[in-house]
């Protein structure tokens, strides 16, 4: 026996071991599913726990999760499978990166399997600032299942030693800017030990300041996705209050802070109050050692803060009976049990209303009422900026955004540029 | 053996290597031209013939200019310093101390270290106020300052942190070149009585120029290469000061999908590598030391 021979016996008793399990495999139609986290970790055992049960619930289905990265990372998989024409069948991405999926051909709309009137029920049933970045022409291409809006973290503690009432947290523009200077402190030479507020500029600047200008009545993009209007004198007017927190008022940290760093910061005392994403919720509750409170945004002309976060896409070049099965999959995964329950293990925002009246979720409110921050905040939430040609598009208003905090350019000519670059971009799309 | 059957023998044992060379080198840096020369496809257009729009294009974008703009001054940053700071650690090392070993490894670790765990330690030497590096200056009194948040000091920061990655690789090669230095030469120049400086000025020196060649050749292209701290410490802000050209490259490919113009990117990167080889492979080499 040569070592060829060997290997192959070999293989073949494995074969032979396995023969049961690989026979229902076979059986089972495979329903590939990239989902956006890197190898490992909790979620990823979360995510295979609910492919495990939808299989039990639907034998002859195989949901096969495959994690592959970040949201951008995920995306360029995706995509680049589908141009090599074996994409996967379903796929969780960012909610902004519809226009861009529906450009390239890649995904289908849901609307051609919602046929039942359940089925009508199931798609009315998510809260609709989620649907607004997930529908576009009359027709709903992604299915909201792991989002998130922007809203304000204080420091209890900072509050108390500051005189103010550590109870509660800024409800206008004024008085956050007012509660700022309170907790900004300066040791003996001037410089500043603890900052007020920090709205981190890093990366992505656009999805902070798009809480800033819809405050300010501003809407920075339309339902088509073809024209955005970055220079109305509103969004040059958050974009000013913004800045002057830093440049003028000195309650904010100069020059672009990292989003990283900012729960960071938060933790280390450096600053009193913070701007960030929901999902920062468990990490927070696990790593202040001191009483935090999490608030609305504060309001300007109105609340407003943007939505973010993923959603269900179906892809095109899938057969239709892997399609109809990734639907299923889709609509059994976000019945309102299965949403209450995603969204308290991850502390992302549980999509419908009615997983909110769930029991599972009323006990988790009453002990944690920061959880429902989120959602009694999104009747005043917005759609998160999203365009055609999405990324090149944002990096223009990301870009301006960065020259204004740098001080590289005055805020209105920053707006003025990045309006003149991001309808430049669009203009094919009209 | 006959003069042919020599020649057909030494060709299909260089074939393995060719095909794999030509399927994963050449066709895409032939196909990657072609494609600079056609519109991006998307959905149902395909791409379509377009000449030499997407270089006149980049000719205009400002984005381009300021990623090939900090890419120069990544090069001048990292390239020199790096080769300097890996010499002067070979040296060191080279010589009889006690400890040499762990001292030899300590260097090497940033090496073996993956570029984005060493990015996101480096993230928080550079965060203001409580980063170390602030809390260093703080101990002299010095303000904070965001160090990776402001375009004055963003692009030094990315080069630091690539300095420090790639010296103590370099510093491998010339360890090894100094160990080829035979010891008699010292002992003479000790005889003579030519002073540290002298000996490494006149004897080394001269003698670590291969060395220094190849250093320097992957130190250039490095300096093109090498952007994967940029992802985690900057996203090439705040406002492109600190976009080098592979990174913009990325964008416009992967995050953009305008993948006719990443194309036209990618060839400039191409022929800036390809001039710089040239360059010194010509130049330098006819002043390099070969044994």
């Amino acid at each position: 026996m040569d070592r060829r021979q060997f290997i192959g016996g070999a293989s073949a008793l494995a074969v032979g071991a396995m023969a049961p399990g690989a026979v229902s495999a076979q059986a089972a139609q495979e329903i590939s599913f990239f989902y956006p986290v890197a190898v490992g970790g909790p979620i990823t055992k979360l995510i295979d726990a609910y492919a495990a049960d939808f299989q039990k619930d639907n034998p002859g289905v195989a949901v096969k999760p495959i994690y592959a990265g970040s949201y951008q990372e995920t995306i360029v998989k995706a995509l680049t499978a589908h141009k090599s024409g074996t994409p996967p069948v379903t796929s969780v991405l960012l909610s902004t990166d519809m226009f861009t999926l529906i450009d390239e051909d890649a995904i289908i709309p849901f609307d051609e399997f919602v046929k039942t009137d359940a089925d009508k029920a199931w798609l009315k049933s998510f809260y609709p600032a989620f649907m607004e970045n997930s529908q576009t022409g009359g027709k709903t291409w992604g299915i909201p299942f792991q989002r998130s809006t922007v809203v304000l973290y204080w420091n209890k503690e900072a509050f108390k030693e500051a005189g103010l009432d550590p109870e509660k947290p800024p409800q206008t523009w004024a008085e956050q800017l007012d509660f700022a200077q309170k907790l900004t402190k300066r040791d003996a030479a001037g410089n500043v030990t603890q900052w007020g507020i920090q709205i981190p500029s890093s990366g992505f600047p656009y999805w902070l300041f798009q809480g800033l200008t819809t405050q300010a009545g501003a809407i920075l993009a339309n339902a088509a996705g073809n024209e955005v209007k970055l220079d109305a004198p509103e969004v040059v007017e958050a974009l000013q209050y913004w800045i002057d927190l830093a440049q003028k008022h000195k309650v904010h940290p100069p020059g672009v802070t990292e989003w990283g760093t900012t729960p960071k910061d938060f933790f280390e005392r450096k600053i009193a109050m913070m701007w960030t994403t929901t999902g920062n919720l468990t990490n927070v509750r696990n790593n202040a050692k001191f009483p935090f409170g999490v608030a609305m945004l504060p309001a300007g002309k109105r609340r407003g803060s943007p939505t973010g976060g993923g959603n269900f896409y179906i892809f095109k070049k899938s057969k239709p009976a892997e399609q109809q099965a990734a639907f299923n999959f889709i609509k059994w995964i976000t019945t309102p049990e299965r949403a209450a329950r995603w969204g308290i293990d991850t502390g992302y925002v549980a999509v419908r209303a009615d997983a909110w009246d769930t029991p599972a979720m009323k006990d988790y409110v009453a002990g944690f009422p920061a959880a429902a921050v989120a959602r009694d905040q999104l009747p005043h939430a917005v759609a998160e900026f999203s365009t055609h040609d999405n990324q090149r598009v944002t990096k223009a208003l990301n870009d301006g955004l960065q020259a204004a905090i740098t001080g590289a350019k005055p805020p209105a000519q920053a707006m003025k540029d990045a309006q003149t670059e991001a309808m430049r971009i669009l203009k094919d799309y009209k | 053996m006959t003069r042919l059957s020599r020649h057909v023998t030494g060709w299909l044992l260089v074939l393995p290597a060719m095909a794999f060379l030509a399927l994963f080198t050449h066709w895409p840096a032939l196909a990657t031209f072609i494609d600079s020369f056609w519109s991006t496809p998307k959905g149902r257009r395909p791409a379509r013939f377009v000449g030499a729009e997407n270089y006149q294009h980049m000719l205009s974008d400002p984005v381009f200019w300021k990623a090939a703009w900090n890419n120069l001054i990544f090069a001048i940053g990292t390239v020199p310093a790096s080769i300097a700071l890996a010499l002067l650690m070979a040296v060191w090392v080279n010589d009889r101390l006690t400890g040499r070993t762990l001292l030899r490894m300590a260097y090497f670790t940033p090496t073996i270290l993956p570029m984005i765990a060493v990015a996101n330690i480096w993230l928080f030497f550079f965060t203001p106020d409580y980063g170390l590096l602030d809390q260093l200056r703080g101990l002299f009194g010095g303000q904070p300052w965001p160090w990776l948040g402001s375009a004055e000091t963003a692009l030094a920061c990315v080069i630091v942190v690539a300095v420090w990655k790639e010296a103590g690789f370099f510093m491998i090669f010339y360890l090894a070149a100094l160990q080829q230095i035979s010891p008699t030469l010292g002992e003479a120049a000790a005889l003579e009585g030519a002073s540290r400086w002298t000996y490494f000025r006149r004897v080394q020196w001269p003698l670590l120029m291969p060395t220094t060649l190849f250093v320097f050749v992957n130190a250039a292209i490095n300096a093109f290469r090498m952007v994967d701290h940029i992802f985690v410490l900057t996203h090439g802000g705040p406002d492109n000061a600190t976009t080098l050209l592979l990174y913009y490259v990325y964008e416009v490919g992967f995050k953009f999908w305008d993948t006719a113009y990443a194309a036209a990117l990618t060839m400039v990167l191409l022929i800036a590598l390809a001039l710089i080889a040239a360059v010194q492979f010509g130049v330098i080499e006819r002043r390099a030391h070969y044994r």
